[in-house]
């Protein structure tokens, strides 16, 4: 079970962290208006336990896509006996963050972010080259959505 | 928007979150060498901007319960793309939604990507449906993908960290591992209201 202020960080802090030199002092001096009595340390002891529990992966900034470096979503067909030895080939590469399987011929989709377009498609030609898979490159045209963090009562 | 080596320097601080001490920027200031009030007015303009999108408590969905994640992929007439793209984007359920190009030449004919995540496919499925419903979606070919596997999920490294010479970076945990769905961590949900944007 999650404990109120537990509840309270994910679902309400997902966007709007405050930019003050103090701000788990300003998110405790908030949580205490809607009469939460927590301390600043309550607040940071609370995020690094979820962060501990694996339910954050972290507190920070999601970047537009495409505003800072080159990024783009791929995929392979992946023979379903060669699915762990590709996904390892695919994982190992710093510049992947998100690395799925997925149903569909299309089986194996992820995420390269890295510096710069190019070496995108450095990451893709090696990846090619190191399965022998023929990678569906699929960079972003046009973002749509305007990411408010996720609710989680949804 | 053009970032300079300072921003760089600050993005690739940054990019694997915040330190959870009582003067995060302050931190970041240090290793950047400048103060702590420049630190946070540039991370304000990257806001206001539009540069960073949000920033904040970032979940991990499967952990927290929502073990089901489709991506549907649509394929749209270019006329309709921007309106209904738009509607897409606008519920609750849907954390991206993404024009990307077709690509006859590799059996690939969508053009948008929306993620919904839900507890189950069940709900999923059901949104979904609620979703093409709405939007009178009926003659618009589409497909869920779900996830079946989990290998990897972090957040996004635009920088290489290596390439400034600052001391320790701040290193937090990458799911890496490979994760099956089926993993028992069931967590009962807050029905609060938040501000809808859906």
């Amino acid at each position: 079970m999650l404990t109120q202020l537990e509840k309270q960080l994910l679902n309400n802090y997902q966007q709007g962290m405050p930019l003050v030199s103090e701000p788990y002092a300003e998110i405790a001096k908030e949580l205490n208006l809607k009469g939460f009595a927590v301390t600043e340390q309550e607040v940071i002891d609370c995020l690094s336990q979820l962060q501990d529990k694996g339910l954050i992966s972290r507190i920070g900034p999601v970047f537009k896509p495409k505003s800072v470096g080159g990024s783009t979503l791929a995929a392979l067909s992946v023979p379903p006996e060669r699915m762990d030895e590709v996904a390892e080939i695919v994982n190992s590469f710093e510049q992947v963050n998100h690395n799925y399987e997925r149903e569909h011929q299309y089986n194996l989709w992820f995420v390269v972010a890295t510096g710069s377009q190019n070496e995108v498609f450095q990451v893709l030609a090696e990846i090619e080259q190191q399965t022998g898979l023929k990678v569906l490159n699929l960079p972003m045209e046009q973002d749509y959505h305007i990411d408010l963090g996720f609710p989680l009562w949804c | 928007m053009v970032l300079d080596v300072l921003d760089q320097k600050l993005i690739a601080l940054i990019q694997d979150g915040l330190g959870l001490t009582r003067k995060p920027f302050a931190h970041i200031a240090e290793q950047l060498g400048v103060s702590e009030q420049q630190v946070i007015n540039r991370l304000q303009e990257l806001k206001d901007n539009g540069t960073i999108k949000r920033m904040g408590v970032i979940v991990r969905h499967r952990e927290l319960g929502f073990k089901a994640n489709a991506m549907v992929v649509w394929d749209i007439p270019e006329h309709r793309v921007v309106q209904i793209a738009t509607k897409i984007a606008a519920f609750n359920c849907v954390t991206l939604c993404y024009q990307r190009p077709r690509r006859p030449s590799q059996q690939w004919s969508y053009n948008l990507f929306s993620m919904i995540h839900g507890k189950d496919r069940a709900s999923v499925l059901q949104r979904l449906e609620d979703i093409v419903d709405l939007l009178e979606l009926q003659d618009i070919n589409y497909q869920p993908l779900f996830s079946t596997r989990r290998f990897k999920q972090r957040g996004a490294r635009y920088i290489d960290p290596d390439k400034f010479s600052s001391s320790e970076q701040p290193s937090l945990s990458a799911a890496t591992s490979q994760t099956p769905l089926d993993d028992k961590n069931d967590f009962s949900f807050p029905l609060v209201v938040r501000h809808a944007y859906g």
